[in-house]
């Protein structure tokens, strides 16, 4: 099956030659030029990846990402002229999993979106269970003690990755190529970020985690609560 | 002791060469005490002289009338044998005592030059036999009618004693002594002194304050302006000095106003333009990315399919992708010069080893080093190197040292060392290869800046990276500096303090390391080479 992508972008060349990388590629493409329209399209067109640029005529980049994960999980990437710290972390707190800056070569932003659709397929068990929560892998669900907890697909990888290896440290960069695909060191405020929504999700008391452990100096831990 | 002594003399120095007021002070104080010291000490000599002489007049008239007076009473007694001689010589000191007061004391002695062997008791003090000198007796024995000399009571009085000579008859020649007391004459004195001493205290006191006084009217404007002036370059530019009348300070006040006022204007304009300056470069660069964006993908488009073209256009293909590599790098590093200009640049702390970091980023350019017959070789001293750094932006100025050295290496190895100490990190990046003079390497930080301006750049560095570098490294408090010798090669160091409490005193490693200081740093650690080289570039 094809993945669908939705191009959100107002400049009509990059949309244009994004849309000609991406169908090179075997994607399906769908393309909003205004901000205004983007929510709209994205409810009728279903796409398996979102790119987003984020200033847009209309609703800024920034609100749409909220729009979208407030209805759905669905893997955002941010295409970003400004690279300042403020814009991108502002981008990913508002729930986008990954960002690109412009300009970018066409195998890289390949190389962001094949990252975000790639499932973490299972040989290993396919319930995993870490402090008090059992994490369905197969099912990409997540309980406790019952009760579902929502997660994005990114949030979900990056529990399961941690918890596949309890105990053993992950640091940022081992993250960043594990869930995000990055094969050379990259931007680890995406793995900062993401780590803290993360946490506002799972643990009991965020400002304390007990689940995903910071170790200091080196990176982050599955931490052993036992329930 | 001597330390308890010194720091509050230490603090009278710094207060010495810091106050005007009180050094003026200071300087009145010693000034008015000793001129008042030495006056009174001349007043209190002339009135002490004045008042003895006058004493001493009194006593040598009245000691030579008592002692005339007693010679012609024992001359006019018949007395002849031991006990009318005793007799006489008890009449005659009774009839002296009376004559002379309570307050004279006197003692008659036998001569030494005295044998006639009349044994006469003459009834004098032994305390005031003693204070009689030998000189004062040898004087007496001489014959010299009035011999007299300030001696000491036994009580401590001062006293004046004066000698004559009472020839008794058949008992032989005697010294007859006269003690004066000048009790009252010392009391007089020190009443005189207590009031001398007073009205110096008062006018010293008096004086001191008189100085302070003025000095501070005159000190205090300067302090003002002083204190403005700080605040000014603080850079609260609308800080101006209080006029006060129409003197001197005010003149002061109102032209260091002036000149307040100017640079204000100065300054304000020049902020307003460097910041439309930034702002312009900081708008051109966003502006320019999203055609570029469009650029770069059309032109990876064509040269991924440049294989089938005719050779010509594929070398164009070829040569355009290369170079808008170049042109990415340029701008991206135009914007990040722009964004530290524009004090934009926001700093994200993490406590990581800085060896990671170089180990990182020497295993990333180890591909295009080689390419270039470079080897990079890593050496690291014991020890954990942690630091609160942003990784992003260090690891870029390992970056740029790195490609700088490996660029400038001309095939011999570039060696890179990590040290550390209490306070800060360390990395000396060494090649062996060009070099630098001195004023070169004063200048290589400069934006643009090229050692050979003919000289095209291999390593594709726009001109920016070292003066990046250098800007990130000032972002952590940190150093970053160079040394050259043509031929040499040339040798850069970067200090990174490991925490806010800035770098210290000594830095873990110096400028320029010689090949063999390297290996005695530590074990050298093994790069890695890494698997995708085209990947890596892509990234950095």
């Amino acid at each position: 099956m094809t993945a669908r992508i939705l191009v959100v972008d107002d400049d009509p060349a990059v949309a244009e030659m994004i849309g000609i990388v991406l169908r090179a590629d075997g994607f399906e493409t769908e393309f909003c030029d205004h901000g205004d329209k983007a929510l709209a399209i994205f409810r009728e067109t279903h796409p398996d990846v979102v790119l987003l640029d984020l200033m847009l005529p209309g609703r800024s980049g920034i609100d749409i990402c909220r729009d979208i994960r407030a209805e759905s999980g669905v893997p955002i990437i941010m295409l970003t002229a400004k690279s300042d710290t403020v814009d991108v972390v502002l981008g990913l707190e508002s729930g986008a999993d990954d960002y690109v800056p412009k300009p970018f070569k066409p195998r890289e932003l390949i190389a962001r979106v094949r990252a975000r659709l790639r499932r973490n397929d299972s040989a290993a068990p396919s319930v995993v269970r870490i402090g008090d929560l059992e994490i369905d892998v197969t099912g990409h669900r997540v309980t406790r003690a019952g009760e579902v907890i929502q997660l994005t697909p990114l949030e979900f990888d990056v529990l399961v990755t941690l918890a596949r290896s309890p105990g053993q440290v992950f640091t940022r960069e081992v993250l960043l190529e594990d869930v995000w695909g990055y094969r050379h060191a990259a931007d680890t405020r995406l793995v900062n970020v993401h780590i803290q929504r993360l946490r506002a999700k799972i643990e009991r008391d965020p400002e304390n985690p007990e689940i995903v452990v910071t170790v200091r100096g080196v990176g982050y831990k599955a931490g052993g609560v036992s329930s | 002791m001597g330390a308890a002594a010194a720091a509050p003399s230490r603090r009278l120095a710094g207060q010495w060469r810091r106050s005007l007021l009180f050094r003026v002070g200071a300087t009145t104080l010693l000034i008015g005490l000793g001129t008042v010291a030495l006056l009174g000490a001349y007043v209190n000599a002339q009135i002490r002289d004045g008042l003895v002489e006058t004493r001493v007049d009194r006593i040598l008239q009245q000691s030579a009338q008592d002692a005339s007076t007693a010679q012609d009473d024992i001359d006019a007694s018949p007395a002849e044998n031991t006990n009318d001689l005793q007799q006489l010589v008890d009449d005659v000191t009774d009839k002296l005592r009376v004559l002379g007061g309570d307050d004279r004391k006197l003692v008659l002695l036998q001569s030494p030059s005295n044998n006639t062997g009349v044994p006469i008791t003459t009834g004098g003090n032994p305390e005031l036999v003693n204070i009689i000198s030998e000189d004062m007796q040898a004087s007496v024995a001489a014959g010299t009618p009035q011999s007299w000399q300030f001696v000491p009571m036994p009580d401590g009085t001062p006293a004046v004693v004066v000698g004559s000579n009472l020839d008794i008859r058949n008992a032989g020649p005697h010294e007859l002594y006269f003690f004066y007391p000048l009790q009252a004459e010392q009391q007089t004195l020190s009443l005189i002194q207590r009031v001398l001493g007073l009205g110096a205290g008062m006018l010293v006191a008096l004086v001191v304050f008189m100085t302070w006084w003025v000095t501070n009217q005159a000190v205090r404007p300067v302090r003002d302006a002083a204190r403005v002036a700080s605040r000014l370059a603080e850079g609260r530019l609308s800080e101006r000095m209080k006029v006060r009348g129409n003197d001197e300070m005010a003149t002061l006040a109102r032209t260091f106003n002036e000149m307040a006022e100017s640079l204000q204007r100065q300054i304000t304009r020049m902020e307003e333009l460097s910041r439309l300056q930034r702002r312009f470069v900081s708008d051109v660069s966003h502006e320019l990315r999203t055609p570029l964006t469009t650029v770069r993908m059309a032109s990876d488009v064509l040269y991924d399919a440049r294989s089938d073209f005719s050779p010509e256009v594929a070398r164009s293909a070829e040569l355009l992708s290369g170079q808008l590599d170049r042109f990415e790098t340029l701008l991206a590093d135009l914007l990040e010069i722009s964004r530290i200009d524009a004090g934009a640049a926001r700093l994200e702390f993490e406590e990581i080893s800085i060896a990671d970091v170089v180990r990182d980023e020497a295993e990333a350019m180890g591909h295009p080093a080689r390419n270039v017959g470079v080897e990079l070789r890593l050496w690291v001293a014991d020890g954990e190197h942690i630091a609160s750094m942003d990784r992003p932006r260090v690891g870029r100025i390992i970056r740029n040292l790195l490609s700088n050295a490996v660029e400038h290496a001309q095939g011999h190895p570039v060696d890179i060392g990590v040290e550390s100490n209490g306070r800060a990190v360390a990395v000396v990046v060494r090649d062996y290869g060009i070099g630098l003079t001195q004023q070169q390497a004063d200048r290589v930080f400069d934006r643009f800046w090229r050692a050979d301006a003919a000289r095209a750049r291999t390593m594709g560095g726009t001109g920016l990276g070292l003066s990046i570098a250098r800007e990130d490294a000032r972002l952590h408090g940190g150093k970053l500096e160079a040394w050259g010798r043509p031929g040499e090669g040339a040798s850069f160091r970067l200090l990174l303090p490991r925490t806010s409490r800035g770098l210290g005193q000594d830095a873990p490693l110096q400028i320029v390391l010689r090949e063999s200081e390297f290996e005695s740093l530590g074990p050298r650690r093994v790069l890695e080479a890494h698997p995708d080289p085209e990947y890596t570039e892509s990234t950095s």
